[in-house]
């Protein structure tokens, strides 16, 4: 093994280094600077100044073009996992424009360095290869994530669920260190390529059997996969907002980079099969099931949801299923089909979340009851709603349709003689499902009238510059996915 | 090329745009113009009628050229005696009927709209020879009926309205899906081309062919005779027609009875016998029963009614039924009698006598009753009157002279038909033109009894001070009179227009 | 040329949508003009194309080379009838909702936005832009009924889009299935029809898919038994809403039934054939039936254009020339009458006496109120019911023939649901115009506005254009029938061992 150079591992974390830096900069400005400012200042100051560490952190991932693999993938840096640091720090940014308008912390230093860690934390998960790396930087954003679901204080429904969030990720994570160390055993180290050596060839024996599913609890918990979803909805209701569209969007991410990542490198040689005339066991039928019950329980329960929050976390539950098919069907194209969908399905998550934290803010709840008439009291306000709201229940010719067609062709291409058909069959018929509960969102805002004389709703500037640039990715890359799949 | 025809269709069809949109205010104008526009067709007519060359049996007047090739479809328009004919008698009724209703005053722009396009529908159906555009004018004509009776009509015009309507149309219906299956066997519209096609018996193995169904030239004919056949009507498919006789506007009624039945027996003289004449013979016998009901029953039911306009009704049924039965009777395979060919030829020339009489007696007594209803504030029934003819002697003189050439007395124009139809008939189917004279019976009976009822008996006070008629209605009637004794006496006026036109049927139906 | 129908369009929708909010004047103005410049372009479009039974490329780059998809506009003869259509229903709706007060701006900015999306799919010949510009028009639809639309609006609007959107699933399955298996077959990612349309999918493969996507389609061109969303969807409607549902909407389902279902999997129609004509004639017969015995005079108009588009169906399933033709001829015919008759029950009648009941319609006589209503009602239910001398009669009578030799008894129970459709229109003639019963006291101080003169410019235009091809089918047909006869179209192999003779 080679000494360690510290100034090449600098070098090669040096968009994380810069995030890290910009966290320092954001806290101390908040105690000394902008002390005794108004909320609001100070979070659009530090707001920009996080945005800026944020920007240049990803034009310098974005820049380079280098590949290295640093103690035996440890840390791993790719035009591919540097691209998915670019698209997480876009994430960021526009989690923290849609934050800006807040009123529901005094804390906003504190508040814009979490979502700083966390973010750093998915970036580190993105670029490693070894079990060990993953869990740590899968915790450490965690970590921050619980936090930032507690942040308002003056709502004990935060508190709640992000104790209910903390104890779950907890038993997630001892679920997964669980399964890692099993796979440690197995293999013999926490490199996954060479676990993969170290499975072929042994069969698939029962110790395998048990790290594999221990494996899909935890990361099944880390992406709010049905049977293990339940802190789902309860933490995006009770988070402030901006910190579930965090949850929703950042984190899944990288989630779905590393679990497609595990899966497919970790595991390769226990695939099994899911085609319905060939069921073999595996990882795949695991998957398969968790992503059938994801679709199918995330899109019915959504239906009857009355808090928007609540509707777009059992949405996020449905969307993780849609998204587990593109790992299962495991082949380069639908993992890129999968990551484009998760990036654009980020994108509008959290675009609807910035909609949801307007009206939260201007009527004091986030019923559906509360969106009506949106589309007198704020028009554009409504108009980007409905952008988002219709691209993730799969309208063309907005990015969530594209995305949809791209996994489910990828997927249906993936099995061989349309074998895993009956997951599309079945996906898609959910989607048609899920159109309803979305339009029910909308008929509010744009159908029915407020009950009086509502003001209209004052959005604030920076917020709705980064909706509308939301809602323009969102159809940009519905009409022109090319952008984007050219890095997948 | 000629467009006398085109432009005789076209006449009173823009007349009628022309009055409706003049509006309800002028009613003069209005009137006037509808007048008009009715003579000119009867001058059209009668130009024709002079211009025609009744030795050729052949088509004349015709126009053709080329119209949606791609379905068969030709504007192809023609007449030969039977059409002219037809022609004729639409040009004669309508401005009688227009003239029936000099005062009406109710709508009465839509009301002379609809009378000129239900003509302007007439003289297309009895010019077209293709049957797209002939399917269009026979559907033209319905709605302007349809209204008339809705609009203008008695109490129960409602019901009356859409029972005519629906009757009619489920047998067009029946009749189209039966030309769609025969254009599809043979690829042709062209009732000529058709009738040639029968006649070399190219037609059913076509139908055969396409369809794979051996009885299927039974089951078209069949379509297609329920189509003429409710408009005839022939019983058991009659039942529309005396409530919306009966019912319509008495002027509207001329022209349903006087010229709108007469497109039924025209469709069996047109289509059915020359393109359906091998399936005419196979259940001849039933038809000709069919033939025998309508007149005896019709005859018998008309003498069971109370009200005259009913009762004329039902006798218009009856004098048609003579028409059906002589057009059967004419595809008879007549072997053992002699001169067959002269006997089919006396029944045809039969039936275009009495359709054309029928069309002038029916109309001229419905104007009567239309007369009689004003003066008695528009009662009609046999019972409301009695001695009539002691007040209002011309009126009963005159309208004795249509009931008599109704019942076919020698000498007025009614006879003629009728004898010829029987004389023909006779050796073809001796047997149900043996039942048939039933009919006449009960006929002579029943017009006779109404003659008493209104006319003769103790005067009913009430009516003690009914005017006679008026010397303008007297000029109304005229020509109908005139007409009945004229052909009564010289029926050759007609016969040698159409002879040629009976004789080449006939050769049509003998292969 | 005529790609810019839908680029005008949605030029429009934006115009619209920059327009200060309360001027509704200006907002009907640029929608008007919107329509018509797409209308008049897309007549000209189609006058101009030299060789209608062809394919003619309008503008084709790629679009997302990975899956094969194009941005591949193109045209032959059938979408010219349809484009056409599209023009004259666009512009004939905004004339009948010209007394929109409520938002008009947001209306029309749906309004148009769905008219972009129908123009485009009746021009694209790549399926997935197809399939995007189908599915862009199922939300226009959505808000302008909850939104503008009368008698339970919202359950109408959600009924309808959820069906749509169920079809259209059913076709992206059917859709997806296909691309994989032609990828397979041709090496190459493929969405382009043309190419599509040459693929020999299996025949197993063709037997369960072509149902899929058939039925997808034709949930929205008014199948029975799918069609219930038609009849509460248009009632529900305002009446530019129900006069473009009917009028281009239920085209696209029946559209797409032809243009991708049937032309990609032609052995799966032949082994469907008789179950698409059963359930055409169950549609035609059933829809008419229930028409029968409405009392709310737009029921009566909703189930008959389940019942009319039961004879598209018909034609469709027919699989030969005749049948086609006149298939696709009813589309057009269809959509002209139907949105004429909305325009009359909804315009003319509701918007004045606030109901459509026929109780109440029959002690009004509008007939004598609002001639101009009565009579065209009159000459729109003639057409609608195929009499000769408008449009509908050509297209059904080539219906009929080409079913006539493929199924002989369901043609012959057709004519019954042609029978019951003249009993019907009878009835509403005579219950909503010429009533009988005795007249309530009409309020003299306040009587009904008259017809105004975008309402009476929008009924000529549709009578005369029924009128026109009703007397002159040719000029349709000579676009029609050329896709149909040339042995090079993408329908040949559809027709090749179809059903006649």
């Amino acid at each position: 093994m080679n000494p360690v150079n510290y100034l090449q591992i600098l070098q090669l974390a040096a968009p994380e280094t810069i995030v890290t830096l910009t966290v320092l900069v954001v806290l101390g400005a908040d105690v000394t600077v902008l002390r005794g400012k108004s909320i609001a200042a100070r979070f659009n100051i530090g707001a920009l100044l996080a945005i800026l560490g944020c920007a240049s952190a990803a034009l310098l991932a974005f820049m380079r073009h280098i590949e290295a693999n640093l103690f035996n993938g440890l840390l791993v840096v790719s035009p591919s996992s540097d691209f998915f640091k670019v698209a997480l720090l876009v994430l960021t940014i526009f989690t923290i424009l849609i934050s800006t308008s807040g009123k529901f912390t005094d804390h906003v230093g504190e508040y814009l360095s979490l979502i700083l860690l966390g973010t750093i934390g998915l970036m580190f998960l993105v670029s490693t290869e070894d079990l060990l790396m993953v869990f740590i930087a899968l915790e450490f954003a965690s970590l921050a994530l619980y936090i930032l679901t507690a942040f308002n204080k003056h709502n004990e429904k935060s508190a709640e669920a992000a104790l209910k969030y903390f104890l779950f990720g907890g038993m997630s994570a001892a679920f997964l260190l669980f399964g890692f160390s099993l796979l440690y055993g197995i293999a013999g180290s926490t490199n996954l390529r060479e676990i993969a050596l170290g499975i072929a060839g042994k069969g698939f024996d029962p110790l395998l059997l048990v790290a594999l599913v221990t494996t899909v609890i935890g990361f099944g918990f880390k992406v709010a996969a049905v049977p293990f979803h339940l802190w789902a909805p309860d933490a995006y209701e009770g988070a402030p907002t901006p910190s579930a569209a965090f949850i929703g969007s950042g984190s899944k991410v990288a989630s779905f980079y590393v679990l497609a990542k595990i899966f497919t490198l970790g595991f390769i040689g226990a695939e099994g099969s899911a085609a319905y005339h060939n069921f073999l066991s595996g990882w795949t039928p695991v998957i398969a099931i968790v992503a059938a019950l994801s679709m199918v329980l995330g899109n019915l329960t959504a239906i009857v949801q009355s808090s928007v929050k609540r509707l777009l976390a059992y949405s996020a539950i449905a969307h993780a299923g849609y998204m587990l098919l593109g790992i299962l069907s495991n082949t380069p194209v639908s993992a890129s089909a999968m990551m484009f969908y998760v990036i654009t399905y980020a994108l509008t998550t959290i675009g609807a979340f910035g909609v949801v934290t307007v009206v939260e803010e201007a009527t004091g709840s986030d019923t559906i009851a509360n969106f009506r008439g949106l589309s007198r009291r704020a028009p554009g306000l409504a108009l980007c709603l409905m952008i988002f709201l219709l691209s993730l229940g799969g309208i063309p010719p907005l990015a969530g349709f594209i995305a949809k067609f791209f996994l489910f062709s990828a997927v249906v291409n993936a099995g061989a003689n349309l074998g895993l058909l009956w997951l599309v069959i079945l996906a898609i018929a959910m989607s048609a499902v899920s159109f309803y509960y979305y339009l029910r969102v909308l008929k509010a805002a744009y159908v029915e009238d407020a009950a009086e004389a509502a003001p209209a709703i004052q959005v604030p500037l920076l917020t709705f510059l980064a909706l509308v640039l939301l809602a323009f990715l969102v159809i940009l890359f519905g009409v022109a996915p090319g952008l984007l799949t050219q890095f997948l | 090329m000629n467009h006398w025809l085109t432009i005789l269709t076209l006449v009173p069809f823009l007349g009628g745009i022309v009055i409706a949109g003049l509006g309800a205010e002028r009613k003069n104008l209005v009137r006037g113009l509808a007048l008009a526009a009715s003579l000119v067709g009867l001058g059209g007519a009668l130009c024709m009628w002079l211009h025609f060359d009744p030795k050729s049996g052949g088509l004349q007047f015709v126009e053709k050229f080329d119209w949606v090739p791609s379905l068969g479809i030709q504007y192809f328009l023609g007449v030969d005696g039977l059409g002219l004919l037809m022609v004729l008698l639409t040009a004669i009724v309508t401005p009688l009927a227009i003239l029936a209703s000099w005062r009406m005053d109710d709508r009465a722009h839509v009301y002379h709209a609809l009378i000129l396009w239900l003509q302007a529908g007439l003289f297309g159906t009895f010019t077209a020879l293709n049957f797209f555009h002939w399917f269009l004018f026979w559907e033209l004509g319905l709605i302007p009926a349809f209204f008339l009776i809705k609009l203008w009509g008695g109490p129960k015009r409602g019901p009356a309205a859409t029972q005519f309507f629906i009757y009619t149309m489920v047998g067009s219906v029946a009749l189209l899906l039966s030309f769609l299956a025969i254009r599809l066997a043979t690829g042709s519209f062209d009732f000529i081309e058709l009738a040639g096609m029968a006649k070399s018996g190219v037609l059913v193995t076509k139908l055969q062919a396409a369809f794979g169904w051996k009885n299927i030239g039974l089951i078209i004919f069949f379509g297609a005779f329920l189509g003429f056949a409710v408009k005839v009507p022939v019983i058991p498919f009659h039942t529309w027609l005396p409530a919306a006789y009966s019912e319509a506007p008495s002027p509207v009624t001329m022209l349903l009875t006087g010229v709108m039945s007469k497109m039924g027996v025209y469709g069996f003289l047109r289509i059915l016998l020359p393109i359906f004449p091998e399936q005419i013979r196979a259940v001849l016998i039933p038809l000709l029963w069919l033939a025998v009901a309508t007149i005896v029953l019709s005859a018998c039911a008309a003498f069971a009614q109370k009200d005259i306009k009913r009762m004329i009704a039902y006798s218009s049924i009856n004098h048609l039924g003579y028409c059906l039965l002589a057009l059967f009777a004419a595809t008879a395979v007549a072997t053992g009698v002699n001169n067959s060919d002269l006997q089919k030829a006396a029944a045809l020339d039969g039936v275009l006598l009495q359709m054309f009489n029928h069309g002038l007696t029916a109309s001229a007594l419905f104007l009567f009753v239309a007369l009689l209803e004003k003066r008695s504030g528009g009662l009609r029934g046999l019972d409301d009157f009695g001695g009539l003819r002691k007040i209002i002697p011309v009126f009963t003189g005159l309208m004795g002279i249509s009931i008599f050439s109704s019942l076919g007395l020698p000498g007025l124009n009614g006879f003629v038909g009728e004898f010829l139809i029987f004389k023909g008939v006779f050796p073809l189917a001796p047997w149900a033109a043996a039942v048939s004279t039933i009919g006449l019976l009960v006929t002579a009976i029943f017009l006779l009894t109404l003659i008493q009822r209104v006319f003769c008996g103790p005067l009913n006070e009430r009516w003690a001070k009914m005017p006679d008629l008026t010397t303008a209605e007297r000029f109304l009637v005229l020509p109908s009179i005139a007409l009945m004794f004229v052909l009564g006496i010289w029926p050759q006026f007609i016969l040698g227009a159409v002879d040629a036109t009976v004789v080449k049927l006939v050769q049509q139906l003998n292969f | 040329m005529l790609a810019w129908t839908i680029y005008i369009t949605f030029f429009g929708v934006l115009v619209l949508m920059l327009l200060p909010r309360d001027n509704a004047r200006a907002a009907r103005i640029v929608a008007l003009l919107t329509a018509i410049a797409g209308c008049v372009v897309a007549f000209v479009g189609a006058i101009q194309q030299a060789n209608p039974g062809e394919v003619t490329t309008i503008v084709k780059v790629p679009w997302i080379p990975s899956i094969g998809a194009n941005y591949y506009l193109a045209a032959d003869g059938i979408s010219l009838v349809l484009v056409v259509l599209t023009g004259l229903a666009a512009v004939s709706g905004i004339l009948f909702s010209w007394n929109i007060e409520k938002r008009t701006k947001e209306f029309f900015a749906f309004y148009l936005a769905l008219i972009g999306g129908v123009y485009g799919v009746f021009l694209s010949f790549d399926v997935l832009l197809l399939f995007v510009f189908y599915e862009l028009t199922i939300i226009p639809k959505y808000f302008l009924i909850a939104r503008w639309g009368s008698t339970r609006k919202e359950y109408g609007a959600m009924k309808l889009a959820l069906y749509s959107f169920v079809g259209s699933h059913l076709v992206l399955i059917g859709l997806i299935a296909a691309w994989v298996v032609a990828k397979g077959q041709l090496g190459h990612a493929s969405l382009d029809l043309i190419e599509l349309s040459k693929v020999a999918f299996p025949v197993a493969f063709q037997h369960w898919v072509f149902p899929l996507v058939f039925v997808g389609f034709a949930i929205l061109a008014g199948m029975w038994p799918f069609h219930t969303w038609a009849p509460t969807g248009h009632v529900a409607a305002p009446t530019a809403g129900s006069m473009l549902l009917a009028g281009v909407v239920m085209k696209l389902g029946a559209y797409g039934c032809l243009r991708v279902a049937m032309v990609m999997f032609p052995e799966g129609v032949r082994e469907w054939q008789w179950a698409i004509a059963a359930l055409a004639v169950a549609g035609i017969v059933y829809g008419a039936g229930v028409a029968l015995v409405q009392r709310d005079f737009k029921f009566v108009i909703g189930y008959s254009s389940v019942s009319h588009m039961g004879f598209v169906l018909l034609g469709l399933a027919t699989l030969n020339t005749i049948g086609l033709d006149g298939a696709v001829l009813q589309m057009f015919s269809h959509g002209i009458i139907a949105g004429l008759l909305f325009g009359v029950v909804g315009r003319m009648v509701y918007d004045r006496t606030h109901t459509r009941d026929f109780n109440d319609l029959e002690t009004m006589q509008l007939g004598k109120l609002i001639p101009f209503a009565g009579v065209t009602f009159v000459i729109a239910g003639v057409a609608s019911m195929g009499l000769p001398g408008f449009s509908g009669f050509v297209a059904e009578f080539q219906v009929l023939m080409g079913a006539w030799s493929v199924f002989p008894k369901l043609t012959i129970l057709s004519g019954v649901g042609i029978l019951i459709g003249v009993a019907y229109t009878l009835r509403a003639v005579q219950k909503g115009f010429y009533s009988d019963a005795p007249p309530k006291s009409v309020d003299h101080d306040h009587p009904f506005e008259p017809i105004t003169i975008a309402e009476r410019f929008g009924a000529v235009m549709l009578i005369g254009a029924s009128l026109i091809i009703g007397l002159f089918p040719g000029l349709l047909m000579n676009w029609i029938e050329p896709c149909f006869n040339s042995p090079l179209s993408m329908f040949a192999r559809l027709l090749v061992k179809g059903g006649s003779q």
